[in-house]
């Protein structure tokens, strides 16, 4: 185990705290590059989506994760970008211009948010963000002679200095990447800054940052417009991805997905935006090969364990019938919530976590290092 | 003028299937501070219950419907004992995930046993209007509003009368204070969801001549029935159902005056209005913070 002593503040808040970082983060960025010269062009596309997931997963994370404002309606601040992306498209504005003012407008819708918001908490917010979504959904479907309502809107193939980056080439992998790196750096520049600070007081409680001198009202409303103008730059690359934007791609069902991408990933550091992201974008590949090759498995191990051809025949089908069940993907998608709800709350990066530090002190791990209070006493509504 | 009463009056009949809706909301989380996203998903489960009782096996209407919420309030007991009970006490956003992840879950199950169609139950209301003037009321809707105003009453005493009602609302205040004082919260937090999926099996049954019942029927009225405990103020029983009623009638009054479109809207632009004039909703109660 390697101990670090910091003698300043500066110490305190280095990107990487010692050489090892540089070295791992170093291998993976390499190893992200490559992946294109590997990999098939279907898990390629599905990298693709991973970065955009994760993306709007960090920018999820600054406002649920660090400031403590639950929101179920990032999905609306997605299809603000992609649409602000697919109109200015058809005038040949450029991409970097349509980019950054998709990436504006979006926060500025944020704010706008965020400042009714800042009078509710807890399920209220959670419903006025829902109210929100909803409300944005259906303008997009009404607002024809800009979204071309419930017909939606193709996207042409992004030019970016003068030349064409197709939406399946490795190109537009590298600009996800890129774009998901930098949004990860500023992220972490934001939470090592005195407004990142201001967030998580916020978060841990906010009458006790309210006496620390906090603007609550100031930095809660930064925080969405942040969230939010994350979420739209993921937008334009979400629409340049599916090439076609419709209104009913962004329903809740969407923002809950999102959600989930923090909850399973970790909600409590930059980290779990990308595992979740990873896990919920490869869940679908997952889920397709149990489906194709499960019940040939199943009837293979039963035919060894010495039921007959004919049994076993019997079985793959049952399997197979089973397993392409209309909606299977849905409760298993329900069980992964619960299941993860209930025994592993800090998610992915969490279980990362407590595996390195079993590893680090050996012997001497204690399951109590990472267990949470339970409050029975502190009522919500008193809060 | 006719037209109008003739859209209040359906608006109140819609509005009360929110209310009946909203109720089991504000039960689970009047008694526990828990909000559970899973609720129009409850009610979905009741409603096929009743439907293979009443369509499948048979039974009388009325046997059919009790054992419906029979076994729906073991059901309640159940997912109370496997998602809930272990998490009470962390963050209330655990919970609502949780509780979502069991609404896909029993969506998605119900999916596969009884398909993707749409069902319908023969009720005892399901023919027949009622004519006062030149008003024409259909029974099905009628019996919504009175068993909602049935149902309100007697939940409302319940909470208000009785001990047991008490000791939830003790335990919903602080459930360590209320350990001390000897009351059971882990069993009074088991029989409140009973109540709330034996509220939600009632909603299903009386729904299904009107809506009919498929696998996403919970999730689509569930979506209206949430802002309409919000309005109401999230732990008020009457506010529950004043909330639902309104959004009801804001939503067929909409859907006839307004342009089309509007009538989905409607109520979520009500609501946000509502929500930043008064955060707390409307019944709802406003505690000074404490640090």
């Amino acid at each position: 185990m390697r101990f670090l002593f910091k003698t300043d503040y500066e110490d305190d808040i280095k990107l990487f705290p010692h050489s090892g970082y540089v070295f791992s983060y170093g291998l993976l960025l390499a190893v992200l590059l490559i992946a294109p010269y590997v990999l098939s062009s279907y898990l390629m596309s599905q990298l693709v989506f991973v970065c955009i997931y994760a993306i709007v997963g960090v920018g999820l994370l600054i406002l649920t994760g660090f400031t403590g404002q639950a929101s179920l309606g990032h999905a609306a601040f997605l299809a603000i970008g992609a649409y602000t992306a697919a109109y200015l498209q058809q005038f040949n504005v450029p991409f970097p211009v349509y980019f950054l003012t998709a990436g504006l407008l979006t926060g500025v819708v944020g704010a706008l948010v965020g400042f009714p918001a800042l009078r509710l908490q807890g399920i209220y917010l959670v419903i006025a963000t829902i109210s929100f979504a909803f409300i944005v959904e259906e303008i997009l479907a009404r607002w024809e002679s800009v979204t071309h309502g419930n017909e939606g809107m193709r996207v042409k193939t992004l030019y970016f200095l003068g030349t064409a980056v197709p939406r399946d080439g490795p190109t537009f992998y590298y600009l996800c990447l890129a774009v998901l790196v930098l949004t990860i750096v500023g992220s972490l520049n934001l939470l090592r800054s005195p407004t990142g600070r201001a967030f998580v007081a916020i978060r841990d409680s906010e009458t006790a940052a309210r006496s620390m001198g906090i603007n609550v009202s100031l930095y809660k409303v930064k925080s969405f417009a942040i969230s939010a103008a994350i979420t739209g730059l993921a937008g334009v690359l979400f629409a340049h991805k599916l090439s076609f934007i419709s209104p009913e791609m962004f329903t809740l069902q969407l923002s809950i997905e999102f959600i989930i991408v923090i909850l399973i990933g970790g909600a409590f550091s930059l980290h779990g935006a990308v595992l979740g992201a990873i896990f919920l974008v490869m869940i679908d590949p997952f889920l397709t090969y149990l489906k194709d090759d499960m019940p040939g498995v199943i009837a293979g191990l039963a035919a060894t364990l010495g039921a007959g051809t004919e049994r076993a025949a019997h079985i793959q089908d049952a399997v197979a019938a089973f397993a392409s069940a209309n909606g299977l993907k849905g409760a298993i998608y329900g069980i992964i919530i619960v299941l993860f709800v209930l025994f592993e709350p800090l998610g992915l990066y969490g279980r990362w976590l407590k595996i390195k530090l079993f590893f680090q002190v050996f012997p001497l791990y204690k399951r109590a290092t990472f267990k949470r209070q339970k409050i029975y006493v502190k009522s919500e509504r008193n809060r | 003028m006719l037209d109008f009463v003739q859209q209040l009056v359906s608006g109140i009949a819609l509005g009360c299937v929110y209310g009946l809706i909203a109720l089991g909301f504000v039960l689970v989380y009047k008694a526990t501070e828990v909000v559970n996203f899973a609720q129009g998903d409850l009610m979905m489960l009741g409603g096929f219950f009743a439907f293979t009782f009443i369509g499948m096996l048979g039974l009388n209407y009325w046997l059919g419907f009790a054992g419906a919420v029979a076994a729906m309030a073991l059901f309640g007991m159940l997912a109370e004992r496997v998602v809930v009970r272990p998490i009470l006490g962390y963050p209330q956003f655990s919970i609502i995930m949780a509780t979502i992840g069991l609404g896909y879950f029993l969506r998605s199950v119900a999916g596969i046993i009884w398909g993707t169609d749409d069902f319908k139950i023969e009720t005892p209301f399901s023919q027949g209007v009622l004519r006062i003037g030149g008003l024409v009321l259909a029974y099905d809707k009628l019996s919504v509003i009175a068993a909602t105003i049935i149902l309100c009453a007697l939940l409302y005493l319940f909470f208000n009368r009785t001990t047991l009602g008490t000791a939830m609302r003790a335990s919903s205040e602080n459930m360590l204070a209320a350990y001390y004082m000897g009351i059971p919260v882990k069993r009074v937090v088991s029989i409140v969801w009973a109540i709330s999926a034996a509220v939600a099996t009632c909603a299903g049954v009386l729904l299904a001549p009107i809506t009919f019942i498929h696998s996403n029927v919970g999730l689509v009225l569930g979506l209206k029935a949430f802002p309409a405990a919000v309005l109401g103020g999230f732990g008020s029983i009457p506010g529950a159902v004043v909330g639902g009623v309104l959004i009801g009638v804001i939503e067929s009054m909409a859907g006839f005056y307004l342009p089309q479109g509007w009538k989905d809207v409607a109520p979520y632009i009500v609501l946000l209005a509502v929500l930043l004039l008064k955060p707390e909703g409307l019944f709802g109660l406003h505690v000074r913070k404490k640090v």
